[in-house]
Protein backbone atom coordinates (compact mmCIF):
# COMPACT_ATOMS: atom_id res chain seq x y z
CA UNK A 1 0.00 0.00 0.00
CA UNK A 2 0.96 3.21 -0.95
CA UNK A 3 2.24 6.04 1.90
CA UNK A 4 2.53 8.87 -0.43
CA UNK A 5 -0.78 10.56 -1.29
CA UNK A 6 0.46 10.68 -4.65
CA UNK A 7 1.09 6.57 -4.41
CA UNK A 8 -2.72 5.75 -3.36
CA UNK A 9 -3.92 7.84 -6.10
CA UNK A 10 -2.00 5.98 -8.51
CA UNK A 11 -3.06 2.56 -7.03
CA UNK A 12 -7.02 4.03 -6.97
CA UNK A 13 -6.26 4.65 -10.58
CA UNK A 14 -4.78 1.16 -11.38
CA UNK A 15 -7.24 -0.77 -8.88
CA UNK A 16 -10.16 1.26 -11.61
CA UNK A 17 -8.71 0.45 -14.42
CA UNK A 18 -8.51 -3.26 -13.45
CA UNK A 19 -12.14 -3.34 -12.70
CA UNK A 20 -14.26 -0.68 -13.64
CA UNK A 21 -13.84 -0.20 -17.43
CA UNK A 22 -15.07 -2.23 -20.62
CA UNK A 23 -17.95 -4.54 -20.97
CA UNK A 24 -17.45 -6.24 -18.19
CA UNK A 25 -16.23 -3.38 -16.16
CA UNK A 26 -18.25 -2.92 -12.85
CA UNK A 27 -19.23 0.74 -14.61
CA UNK A 28 -19.06 2.11 -11.06
CA UNK A 29 -17.39 5.28 -11.99
CA UNK A 30 -18.60 7.76 -14.79
CA UNK A 31 -16.21 10.57 -14.52
CA UNK A 32 -12.51 11.24 -13.70
CA UNK A 33 -9.80 13.30 -14.45
CA UNK A 34 -6.30 11.78 -13.38
CA UNK A 35 -4.03 14.59 -13.76
CA UNK A 36 -6.39 16.94 -11.68
CA UNK A 37 -6.44 14.15 -8.88
CA UNK A 38 -2.35 13.76 -9.07
CA UNK A 39 -2.17 17.15 -9.20
CA UNK A 40 -3.73 17.21 -5.56
CA UNK A 41 -2.03 14.48 -4.52
CA UNK A 42 1.31 16.43 -5.31
CA UNK A 43 0.15 19.75 -3.36
CA UNK A 44 -1.21 17.56 -0.46
CA UNK A 45 2.55 15.36 -0.30
CA UNK A 46 3.60 19.03 -0.17
CA UNK A 47 1.65 19.54 2.90
CA UNK A 48 -0.80 21.29 1.61
CA UNK A 49 -3.98 20.14 3.99
CA UNK A 50 -2.21 17.87 6.51
CA UNK A 51 -5.73 16.67 7.63
CA UNK A 52 -6.81 13.28 9.12
CA UNK A 53 -7.35 12.00 5.68
CA UNK A 54 -4.34 13.28 4.34
CA UNK A 55 -3.44 11.30 1.10
CA UNK A 56 -7.10 9.23 1.07
CA UNK A 57 -8.33 8.73 -2.32
CA UNK A 58 -12.22 8.99 -2.50
CA UNK A 59 -14.98 9.40 -4.70
CA UNK A 60 -18.41 10.91 -4.55
CA UNK A 61 -22.18 10.21 -5.98
CA UNK A 62 -22.70 12.12 -9.09
CA UNK A 63 -25.46 13.74 -7.65
CA UNK A 64 -22.89 15.88 -5.51
CA UNK A 65 -21.48 18.88 -7.07
CA UNK A 66 -17.74 18.86 -8.15
CA UNK A 67 -15.95 21.76 -10.01
CA UNK A 68 -13.70 19.92 -12.54
CA UNK A 69 -15.88 16.81 -13.21
CA UNK A 70 -19.56 16.50 -14.26
CA UNK A 71 -22.36 16.02 -12.21
CA UNK A 72 -25.53 14.74 -14.07
CA UNK A 73 -27.08 12.78 -11.10
CA UNK A 74 -27.10 9.90 -13.75
CA UNK A 75 -29.33 11.96 -16.06
CA UNK A 76 -28.90 12.71 -19.86
CA UNK A 77 -31.13 15.91 -18.65
CA UNK A 78 -27.59 17.22 -17.27
CA UNK A 79 -25.28 15.31 -19.23
CA UNK A 80 -21.99 17.66 -19.94
CA UNK A 81 -23.31 20.18 -16.65
CA UNK A 82 -20.20 21.21 -14.97
CA UNK A 83 -21.29 22.57 -12.08
CA UNK A 84 -20.12 26.40 -11.02
CA UNK A 85 -19.48 25.70 -7.54
CA UNK A 86 -18.33 23.20 -5.01
CA UNK A 87 -20.20 20.96 -2.87
CA UNK A 88 -19.54 21.59 1.16
CA UNK A 89 -18.90 18.14 1.87
CA UNK A 90 -15.94 17.89 -1.47
CA UNK A 91 -14.63 20.74 0.18
CA UNK A 92 -14.22 19.87 3.50
CA UNK A 93 -13.12 16.38 2.74
CA UNK A 94 -10.60 17.76 0.25
CA UNK A 95 -9.50 20.33 2.98
CA UNK A 96 -8.96 17.21 5.52
CA UNK A 97 -6.25 15.57 2.45
CA UNK A 98 -8.34 13.50 1.12
CA UNK A 99 -8.28 13.55 -3.00
CA UNK A 100 -11.16 13.19 -4.96
CA UNK A 101 -10.69 10.47 -7.93
CA UNK A 102 -14.07 10.28 -9.49
CA UNK A 103 -17.48 10.73 -9.67
CA UNK A 104 -19.92 7.65 -9.41
CA UNK A 105 -22.73 6.04 -11.24
CA UNK A 106 -25.86 6.10 -9.36
CA UNK A 107 -29.49 5.54 -10.18
CA UNK A 108 -31.15 8.72 -12.09
CA UNK A 109 -31.87 11.90 -9.75
CA UNK A 110 -31.34 9.15 -6.77
CA UNK A 111 -34.14 7.45 -7.79
CA UNK A 112 -34.12 3.79 -7.54
CA UNK A 113 -32.78 1.05 -5.31
CA UNK A 114 -30.71 -1.02 -7.52
CA UNK A 115 -29.18 1.50 -9.93
CA UNK A 116 -30.64 -0.07 -12.96
CA UNK A 117 -32.17 3.50 -13.45
CA UNK A 118 -28.78 5.00 -14.43
CA UNK A 119 -28.94 6.67 -18.06
CA UNK A 120 -25.22 5.63 -17.96
CA UNK A 121 -25.77 1.89 -17.64
CA UNK A 122 -26.21 -0.43 -14.60
CA UNK A 123 -23.53 -0.77 -12.19
CA UNK A 124 -22.24 -4.24 -11.04
CA UNK A 125 -22.30 -6.10 -7.91
CA UNK A 126 -18.42 -6.49 -7.24
CA UNK A 127 -19.51 -9.34 -4.94
CA UNK A 128 -21.61 -11.36 -7.90
CA UNK A 129 -21.73 -9.66 -11.15
CA UNK A 130 -25.10 -11.03 -12.04
CA UNK A 131 -26.61 -9.11 -9.14
CA UNK A 132 -27.54 -5.66 -8.57
CA UNK A 133 -25.03 -3.45 -6.41
CA UNK A 134 -28.23 -1.85 -4.44
CA UNK A 135 -29.10 1.89 -5.14
CA UNK A 136 -29.26 4.65 -5.36
CA UNK A 137 -25.53 4.99 -4.35
CA UNK A 138 -24.21 1.83 -6.08
CA UNK A 139 -21.55 2.92 -8.00
CA UNK A 140 -19.96 4.78 -4.71
CA UNK A 141 -21.02 1.43 -2.44
CA UNK A 142 -19.47 -0.46 -5.63
CA UNK A 143 -16.22 1.55 -5.76
CA UNK A 144 -15.46 0.57 -1.88
CA UNK A 145 -16.06 -3.42 -2.45
CA UNK A 146 -13.93 -3.30 -5.49
CA UNK A 147 -11.22 -1.79 -3.75
CA UNK A 148 -10.76 1.62 -5.78
CA UNK A 149 -11.31 3.69 -2.64
CA UNK A 150 -11.59 3.12 1.33
CA UNK A 151 -14.34 6.29 1.64
CA UNK A 152 -17.08 7.25 -0.53
CA UNK A 153 -19.69 9.87 -0.53
CA UNK A 154 -23.65 8.87 -1.26
CA UNK A 155 -26.70 10.39 -0.32
CA UNK A 156 -29.69 8.86 1.65
CA UNK A 157 -32.96 9.53 0.58
CA UNK A 158 -34.95 6.48 1.88
CA UNK A 159 -32.13 3.97 2.16
CA UNK A 160 -29.65 5.00 -0.88
CA UNK A 161 -26.73 4.44 1.02
CA UNK A 162 -27.81 2.17 3.96
CA UNK A 163 -29.14 -0.52 1.07
CA UNK A 164 -26.03 -0.57 -1.48
CA UNK A 165 -23.72 -0.99 1.60
CA UNK A 166 -25.23 -4.39 2.78
CA UNK A 167 -25.80 -5.88 -0.69
CA UNK A 168 -21.94 -5.08 -1.31
CA UNK A 169 -20.76 -6.15 2.14
CA UNK A 170 -19.26 -2.78 3.37
CA UNK A 171 -20.07 0.00 6.08
CA UNK A 172 -22.93 2.82 4.98
CA UNK A 173 -23.89 5.52 7.32
CA UNK A 174 -27.15 7.65 7.17
CA UNK A 175 -26.40 10.79 9.75
CA UNK A 176 -29.13 12.25 11.37
CA UNK A 177 -31.15 15.21 8.58
CA UNK A 178 -29.56 18.28 9.55
CA UNK A 179 -25.90 16.70 10.41
CA UNK A 180 -24.38 17.44 7.50
CA UNK A 181 -24.94 20.31 5.09
CA UNK A 182 -26.67 19.55 1.50
CA UNK A 183 -25.67 22.60 0.00
CA UNK A 184 -24.03 21.31 -3.66
CA UNK A 185 -26.25 18.17 -3.06
CA UNK A 186 -28.83 18.21 -6.05
CA UNK A 187 -31.88 18.22 -4.01
CA UNK A 188 -34.22 15.29 -4.58
CA UNK A 189 -36.84 15.72 -1.70
CA UNK A 190 -35.55 18.11 0.48
CA UNK A 191 -36.93 16.63 3.47
CA UNK A 192 -35.05 13.87 3.51
CA UNK A 193 -32.25 14.39 1.67
CA UNK A 194 -28.87 13.63 3.51
CA UNK A 195 -25.05 12.97 1.98
CA UNK A 196 -23.72 9.97 3.63
CA UNK A 197 -20.57 7.76 3.97
CA UNK A 198 -19.29 4.72 3.07
CA UNK A 199 -16.29 2.98 4.56
CA UNK A 200 -14.26 -0.44 4.02
CA UNK A 201 -14.74 -0.15 8.12
CA UNK A 202 -16.70 1.24 10.35
CA UNK A 203 -13.24 3.35 11.51
CA UNK A 204 -12.84 4.71 7.54
CA UNK A 205 -16.91 5.92 7.90
CA UNK A 206 -16.45 7.22 11.00
CA UNK A 207 -13.37 9.35 10.24
CA UNK A 208 -15.10 10.37 6.67
CA UNK A 209 -18.17 11.62 8.75
CA UNK A 210 -16.94 13.61 11.31
CA UNK A 211 -14.91 15.38 8.67
CA UNK A 212 -17.70 16.81 6.82
CA UNK A 213 -20.61 16.66 9.61
CA UNK A 214 -21.55 20.23 11.01
CA UNK A 215 -22.88 23.22 10.96
CA UNK A 216 -22.61 25.44 6.99
CA UNK A 217 -23.71 28.68 6.76
CA UNK A 218 -24.63 27.56 3.20
CA UNK A 219 -27.59 24.82 4.71
CA UNK A 220 -29.93 26.41 6.30
CA UNK A 221 -31.23 23.05 7.20
CA UNK A 222 -27.68 22.33 8.67
CA UNK A 223 -27.42 21.72 12.63
CA UNK A 224 -25.93 24.02 14.93
CA UNK A 225 -24.05 20.52 16.93
CA UNK A 226 -20.99 19.66 18.03
CA UNK A 227 -19.37 17.44 16.34
CA UNK A 228 -18.03 14.49 18.39
CA UNK A 229 -15.17 12.51 17.81
CA UNK A 230 -16.88 9.45 16.52
CA UNK A 231 -13.47 7.20 15.45
CA UNK A 232 -12.94 7.61 19.16
CA UNK A 233 -16.01 5.57 19.72
CA UNK A 234 -14.02 2.47 18.99
CA UNK A 235 -14.99 -0.01 21.76
CA UNK A 236 -15.73 -3.67 22.96
CA UNK A 237 -17.48 -3.03 25.87
CA UNK A 238 -21.49 -2.09 25.53
CA UNK A 239 -22.47 -2.31 29.29
CA UNK A 240 -25.09 0.19 30.17
CA UNK A 241 -26.19 0.09 26.14
CA UNK A 242 -29.94 -0.90 25.85
CA UNK A 243 -31.14 -2.44 22.38
CA UNK A 244 -34.21 -2.40 21.08
CA UNK A 245 -35.10 -5.52 18.66
CA UNK A 246 -38.47 -3.78 16.62
CA UNK A 247 -40.62 -6.89 16.05
CA UNK A 248 -42.02 -5.24 12.85
CA UNK A 249 -38.35 -5.53 11.37
CA UNK A 250 -38.68 -9.16 12.03
CA UNK A 251 -41.96 -10.10 10.14
CA UNK A 252 -43.05 -13.97 10.02
CA UNK A 253 -42.60 -13.70 6.01
CA UNK A 254 -38.85 -12.67 6.43
CA UNK A 255 -36.66 -14.85 5.27
CA UNK A 256 -35.72 -17.15 8.31
CA UNK A 257 -31.87 -17.17 7.01
CA UNK A 258 -31.50 -13.64 7.32
CA UNK A 259 -33.31 -13.68 10.86
CA UNK A 260 -31.16 -15.88 12.09
CA UNK A 261 -27.89 -14.07 10.70
CA UNK A 262 -29.63 -10.85 13.03
CA UNK A 263 -30.38 -13.04 16.15
CA UNK A 264 -26.88 -14.12 16.16
CA UNK A 265 -25.50 -10.31 15.58
CA UNK A 266 -27.49 -9.23 18.61
CA UNK A 267 -26.25 -12.41 20.43
CA UNK A 268 -22.38 -11.18 19.79
CA UNK A 269 -23.76 -7.66 21.08
CA UNK A 270 -25.28 -8.90 23.77
CA UNK A 271 -21.56 -10.87 24.60
CA UNK A 272 -20.73 -7.12 24.46
CA UNK A 273 -22.70 -5.98 27.84
CA UNK A 274 -25.88 -4.74 25.88
CA UNK A 275 -29.12 -5.60 26.52
CA UNK A 276 -31.28 -6.73 24.42
CA UNK A 277 -35.06 -5.68 24.53
CA UNK A 278 -37.77 -6.41 22.28
CA UNK A 279 -39.94 -3.06 21.26
CA UNK A 280 -42.41 -1.52 18.80
CA UNK A 281 -42.58 0.69 16.40
CA UNK A 282 -46.18 0.26 14.98
CA UNK A 283 -46.75 2.55 11.99
CA UNK A 284 -43.22 0.71 10.61
CA UNK A 285 -45.86 -0.93 7.65
CA UNK A 286 -46.99 2.16 6.49
CA UNK A 287 -43.30 4.23 5.97
CA UNK A 288 -43.23 3.33 2.28
CA UNK A 289 -46.81 4.51 0.97
CA UNK A 290 -45.80 7.84 3.24
CA UNK A 291 -42.38 8.05 1.66
CA UNK A 292 -43.57 7.14 -1.89
CA UNK A 293 -45.92 10.21 -1.55
CA UNK A 294 -44.05 12.40 0.42
CA UNK A 295 -40.13 11.61 -1.95
CA UNK A 296 -42.10 12.40 -5.77
CA UNK A 297 -44.09 15.34 -4.21
CA UNK A 298 -40.80 17.36 -3.17
CA UNK A 299 -39.06 15.95 -6.29
CA UNK A 300 -41.80 17.33 -8.55
CA UNK A 301 -41.01 20.25 -7.06
CA UNK A 302 -37.16 20.45 -7.22
CA UNK A 303 -37.29 19.08 -10.70
CA UNK A 304 -39.40 21.43 -11.76
CA UNK A 305 -35.62 23.40 -12.21
CA UNK A 306 -34.67 21.00 -14.98
CA UNK A 307 -36.31 22.46 -18.01
CA UNK A 308 -33.50 23.47 -20.73
CA UNK A 309 -33.21 27.26 -19.56
CA UNK A 310 -30.32 26.61 -16.60
CA UNK A 311 -28.39 23.42 -17.15
CA UNK A 312 -28.05 20.64 -19.48
CA UNK A 313 -28.75 20.48 -23.05
CA UNK A 314 -31.61 22.33 -24.53
CA UNK A 315 -34.11 20.68 -27.17
CA UNK A 316 -35.43 22.63 -30.11
CA UNK A 317 -38.63 24.05 -30.36
CA UNK A 318 -40.86 26.76 -31.44
CA UNK A 319 -42.30 27.82 -28.37
CA UNK A 320 -40.87 27.83 -25.17
CA UNK A 321 -43.46 25.62 -23.18
CA UNK A 322 -42.87 23.02 -26.37
CA UNK A 323 -39.58 23.73 -25.39
CA UNK A 324 -39.92 22.77 -22.07
CA UNK A 325 -41.61 19.61 -22.61
CA UNK A 326 -39.50 18.44 -25.37
CA UNK A 327 -36.27 19.24 -22.87
CA UNK A 328 -38.02 17.30 -20.22
CA UNK A 329 -39.18 14.72 -22.22
CA UNK A 330 -35.88 13.31 -23.65
CA UNK A 331 -33.45 14.18 -20.44
CA UNK A 332 -35.99 12.06 -17.83
CA UNK A 333 -35.79 8.34 -18.12
CA UNK A 334 -38.69 6.32 -17.34
CA UNK A 335 -38.77 6.05 -13.06
CA UNK A 336 -38.08 9.60 -12.73
CA UNK A 337 -41.19 10.52 -14.80
CA UNK A 338 -43.15 8.08 -13.29
CA UNK A 339 -42.17 9.77 -9.94
CA UNK A 340 -42.68 13.44 -11.24
CA UNK A 341 -46.05 12.15 -12.50
CA UNK A 342 -46.73 10.53 -9.13
CA UNK A 343 -45.64 13.48 -7.28
CA UNK A 344 -47.69 16.25 -9.29
CA UNK A 345 -51.12 14.34 -9.26
CA UNK A 346 -50.43 13.91 -4.83
CA UNK A 347 -50.26 17.57 -4.63
CA UNK A 348 -52.50 18.29 -7.59
CA UNK A 349 -56.45 20.03 -6.74
CA UNK A 350 -58.91 17.48 -5.20
CA UNK A 351 -55.95 15.14 -3.89
CA UNK A 352 -53.97 16.68 -1.76
CA UNK A 353 -55.49 16.22 1.73
CA UNK A 354 -56.35 12.50 0.90
CA UNK A 355 -52.54 11.76 -0.16
CA UNK A 356 -49.71 14.19 0.69
CA UNK A 357 -51.12 16.32 3.99
CA UNK A 358 -52.49 12.47 5.25
CA UNK A 359 -48.65 11.71 4.51
CA UNK A 360 -47.79 14.55 6.38
CA UNK A 361 -49.67 13.29 9.60
CA UNK A 362 -48.43 9.85 9.55
CA UNK A 363 -44.77 10.47 9.18
CA UNK A 364 -45.79 12.29 12.48
CA UNK A 365 -46.90 9.13 13.52
CA UNK A 366 -43.85 7.25 12.44
CA UNK A 367 -41.52 9.62 14.13
CA UNK A 368 -43.13 9.63 17.40
CA UNK A 369 -42.77 5.65 17.60
CA UNK A 370 -39.12 6.61 17.22
CA UNK A 371 -39.16 9.53 19.85
CA UNK A 372 -41.15 6.99 22.46
CA UNK A 373 -38.78 3.82 21.96
CA UNK A 374 -36.04 6.28 22.59
CA UNK A 375 -37.63 7.64 25.56
CA UNK A 376 -38.53 4.66 27.16
CA UNK A 377 -34.75 4.27 27.88
CA UNK A 378 -33.54 2.05 24.53
CA UNK A 379 -30.06 3.79 23.23
CA UNK A 380 -30.03 1.77 19.59
CA UNK A 381 -32.36 -0.10 17.64
CA UNK A 382 -31.34 -3.37 15.63
CA UNK A 383 -32.86 -4.41 12.56
CA UNK A 384 -31.92 -5.85 9.00
CA UNK A 385 -30.96 -3.18 6.88
CA UNK A 386 -32.73 -4.72 3.85
CA UNK A 387 -35.27 -8.18 3.92
CA UNK A 388 -33.02 -10.02 1.16
CA UNK A 389 -29.49 -10.09 -0.03
CA UNK A 390 -28.61 -8.60 -3.95
CA UNK A 391 -30.88 -9.57 -6.39
CA UNK A 392 -30.61 -9.98 -10.27
CA UNK A 393 -30.88 -7.85 -12.90
CA UNK A 394 -34.50 -7.18 -13.86
CA UNK A 395 -35.83 -9.45 -10.82
CA UNK A 396 -38.00 -6.68 -10.09
CA UNK A 397 -40.09 -5.24 -12.97
CA UNK A 398 -43.02 -4.02 -11.08
CA UNK A 399 -42.57 -0.40 -9.60
CA UNK A 400 -43.64 -0.98 -6.22
CA UNK A 401 -42.08 -4.38 -5.20
CA UNK A 402 -39.01 -2.32 -6.25
CA UNK A 403 -39.82 0.34 -3.62
CA UNK A 404 -40.07 -2.18 -0.60
CA UNK A 405 -36.79 -2.49 -0.90
CA UNK A 406 -36.41 0.38 1.31
CA UNK A 407 -39.17 -1.06 4.04
CA UNK A 408 -36.41 -0.99 6.55
CA UNK A 409 -34.57 2.06 5.71
CA UNK A 410 -37.52 4.72 4.71
CA UNK A 411 -38.51 5.01 8.34
CA UNK A 412 -35.48 6.43 9.98
CA UNK A 413 -35.57 8.83 6.72
CA UNK A 414 -38.98 10.11 8.32
CA UNK A 415 -38.52 10.16 10.90
CA UNK A 416 -34.85 12.28 10.64
CA UNK A 417 -32.56 9.93 13.07
CA UNK A 418 -28.98 8.44 12.42
CA UNK A 419 -28.39 4.52 11.33
CA UNK A 420 -25.29 2.59 9.77
CA UNK A 421 -25.67 -0.59 8.13
CA UNK A 422 -22.80 -2.97 9.07
CA UNK A 423 -21.84 -6.19 7.56
CA UNK A 424 -23.17 -9.19 9.94
CA UNK A 425 -22.54 -12.37 7.14
CA UNK A 426 -24.14 -13.56 3.99
CA UNK A 427 -27.16 -15.89 2.34
CA UNK A 428 -25.61 -18.23 -0.08
CA UNK A 429 -22.34 -16.14 -0.64
CA UNK A 430 -23.93 -12.55 -0.67
CA UNK A 431 -23.63 -10.51 1.74
CA UNK A 432 -25.82 -8.69 4.22
CA UNK A 433 -25.90 -6.29 6.69
CA UNK A 434 -27.25 -5.10 9.92
CA UNK A 435 -28.68 -1.82 10.89
CA UNK A 436 -28.14 -0.08 13.89
CA UNK A 437 -30.49 2.99 14.35
CA UNK A 438 -29.94 5.89 16.91
CA UNK A 439 -31.68 9.30 18.48
CA UNK A 440 -31.80 12.31 16.87
CA UNK A 441 -27.98 13.09 16.83
CA UNK A 442 -26.26 10.57 18.79
CA UNK A 443 -23.90 9.37 16.10
CA UNK A 444 -21.25 8.95 18.75
CA UNK A 445 -23.57 5.98 19.92
CA UNK A 446 -24.78 4.45 16.78
CA UNK A 447 -20.73 4.25 15.69
CA UNK A 448 -20.13 2.71 19.47
CA UNK A 449 -22.49 0.03 18.27
CA UNK A 450 -21.15 -0.33 15.07
CA UNK A 451 -17.57 -0.73 16.23
CA UNK A 452 -18.41 -3.58 18.86
CA UNK A 453 -20.73 -5.69 16.07
CA UNK A 454 -17.75 -5.18 13.76
CA UNK A 455 -14.88 -6.61 16.25
CA UNK A 456 -17.15 -9.10 18.12
CA UNK A 457 -17.37 -10.72 14.16
CA UNK A 458 -13.93 -10.34 13.61
CA UNK A 459 -13.03 -12.09 17.02
CA UNK A 460 -15.90 -14.66 16.52
CA UNK A 461 -14.68 -15.39 12.72
CA UNK B 1 -60.36 6.57 -6.71
CA UNK B 2 -58.28 4.83 -9.99
CA UNK B 3 -56.99 7.13 -12.04
CA UNK B 4 -57.81 7.26 -15.84
CA UNK B 5 -55.63 8.30 -18.85
CA UNK B 6 -57.26 11.71 -18.70
CA UNK B 7 -55.83 12.33 -15.62
CA UNK B 8 -52.17 11.40 -16.54
CA UNK B 9 -52.53 13.70 -19.48
CA UNK B 10 -53.47 16.11 -17.45
CA UNK B 11 -50.65 15.89 -14.85
CA UNK B 12 -48.03 15.23 -17.40
CA UNK B 13 -48.98 18.85 -18.94
CA UNK B 14 -48.86 20.50 -15.18
CA UNK B 15 -45.60 18.66 -14.57
CA UNK B 16 -44.19 19.91 -18.18
CA UNK B 17 -44.12 16.46 -19.43
CA UNK B 18 -45.26 15.25 -22.81
CA UNK B 19 -46.99 11.11 -22.53
CA UNK B 20 -47.66 9.61 -25.93
CA UNK B 21 -50.81 7.96 -26.14
CA UNK B 22 -48.52 4.78 -26.79
CA UNK B 23 -47.16 5.11 -23.31
CA UNK B 24 -50.71 6.19 -21.62
CA UNK B 25 -52.15 2.36 -21.09
CA UNK B 26 -48.67 1.22 -18.91
CA UNK B 27 -48.30 4.39 -17.05
CA UNK B 28 -52.13 5.01 -15.99
CA UNK B 29 -51.73 0.82 -14.77
CA UNK B 30 -48.35 1.82 -12.90
CA UNK B 31 -50.03 4.67 -11.50
CA UNK B 32 -52.94 2.92 -10.05
CA UNK B 33 -50.63 0.04 -9.14
CA UNK B 34 -48.56 2.57 -6.60
CA UNK B 35 -51.62 4.42 -5.62
CA UNK B 36 -53.55 1.45 -4.63
CA UNK B 37 -50.92 0.86 -1.58
CA UNK B 38 -51.42 4.62 -0.79
CA UNK B 39 -54.87 3.71 0.61
CA UNK B 40 -53.71 2.57 3.60
CA UNK B 41 -53.19 6.19 4.86
CA UNK B 42 -56.84 6.26 4.53
CA UNK B 43 -57.26 3.95 7.55
CA UNK B 44 -55.30 5.53 9.98
CA UNK B 45 -56.86 7.80 12.46
CA UNK B 46 -54.89 11.00 12.37
CA UNK B 47 -57.00 13.85 14.29
CA UNK B 48 -55.72 15.58 15.85
CA UNK B 49 -52.03 14.90 14.41
CA UNK B 50 -49.83 17.64 12.94
CA UNK B 51 -48.15 17.02 9.82
CA UNK B 52 -44.55 16.24 9.84
CA UNK B 53 -42.91 19.17 7.29
CA UNK B 54 -39.46 18.67 8.56
CA UNK B 55 -37.75 16.74 10.74
CA UNK B 56 -37.56 19.29 14.12
CA UNK B 57 -36.91 22.02 15.44
CA UNK B 58 -33.61 21.52 16.08
CA UNK B 59 -32.82 20.83 12.26
CA UNK B 60 -34.52 22.95 10.25
CA UNK B 61 -34.02 26.47 12.27
CA UNK B 62 -35.54 29.49 11.01
CA UNK B 63 -32.91 32.23 9.96
CA UNK B 64 -32.87 35.02 8.18
CA UNK B 65 -32.66 35.12 3.86
CA UNK B 66 -29.35 35.91 3.46
CA UNK B 67 -26.23 34.21 3.28
CA UNK B 68 -22.24 34.69 2.10
CA UNK B 69 -21.78 34.58 -1.71
CA UNK B 70 -21.61 31.74 -3.48
CA UNK B 71 -17.97 30.93 -4.14
CA UNK B 72 -17.96 30.29 -7.71
CA UNK B 73 -15.18 29.22 -9.48
CA UNK B 74 -15.53 31.56 -12.51
CA UNK B 75 -16.64 35.15 -12.92
CA UNK B 76 -20.16 35.64 -13.69
CA UNK B 77 -19.79 36.36 -17.43
CA UNK B 78 -18.64 33.03 -18.29
CA UNK B 79 -22.14 31.13 -17.79
CA UNK B 80 -23.41 33.17 -20.24
CA UNK B 81 -23.18 34.41 -24.00
CA UNK B 82 -24.15 37.70 -22.16
CA UNK B 83 -24.48 39.57 -19.02
CA UNK B 84 -26.34 43.35 -18.79
CA UNK B 85 -27.08 44.65 -15.45
CA UNK B 86 -25.56 41.53 -13.33
CA UNK B 87 -28.58 39.79 -15.07
CA UNK B 88 -27.44 36.80 -17.57
CA UNK B 89 -29.08 36.86 -21.07
CA UNK B 90 -29.84 33.97 -23.03
CA UNK B 91 -30.50 32.87 -26.25
CA UNK B 92 -33.95 34.09 -27.56
CA UNK B 93 -36.78 31.93 -28.04
CA UNK B 94 -39.02 32.51 -31.42
CA UNK B 95 -42.11 33.16 -29.28
CA UNK B 96 -40.37 36.24 -27.72
CA UNK B 97 -41.55 39.43 -28.80
CA UNK B 98 -38.83 41.67 -30.29
CA UNK B 99 -37.71 44.42 -27.65
CA UNK B 100 -36.02 46.05 -30.32
CA UNK B 101 -32.46 44.94 -28.79
CA UNK B 102 -30.16 42.69 -29.80
CA UNK B 103 -32.60 40.48 -31.77
CA UNK B 104 -30.23 37.25 -30.35
CA UNK B 105 -30.38 37.42 -27.03
CA UNK B 106 -32.90 37.94 -24.31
Amino acid sequence: MSTSAVGAVRDAFERMAAVDAGPTGLNCILWTDEAHALAEAKAVDAGRAPGVLAGVPFVAKDNIATTHLQTTCGSRILEGYVSPYEATVITRLRDAGAVLVGKTNCDEFAMGSSNEFSAWGPVLNPVDRTRVPGGSSGGSAASVAAGIVRIALGSETGGSVRQPASYCGIVGVKPTYGRVSRFGLVAFASSLDQVGVFGATVSDAARSLEVIAGRDVRDATSADCPVEPYHAAATSDLAGVVIGRPREYFPSSLDARMARRCDAALELLRSRGAEVRDVSLPHTDLAIPVYYIIAPAEASSNLARFDGVRYGPRAQADSLREMYEETRTRGFGPEVTRRILLGTYVLSAGYYDAYYKKAQEVRTLIARDFHEVFDSGVHLLFTPTTPTPAFEFGAKSDPYEMYLNDIFTATANLAGVPAISVPIGDIDGLPIGGQLIARHFDEQTMFRGAFALEAARSEAA
Amino acid sequence: MPIGPDDVRHVATLARLSVSESQLPELVAQLNGILAHMDALALVKTTGVIGTEGVGDSAMPLRMDIGPPIPLVHALDVFAPEVRDGFLLVPRLATHESTGDDESLE
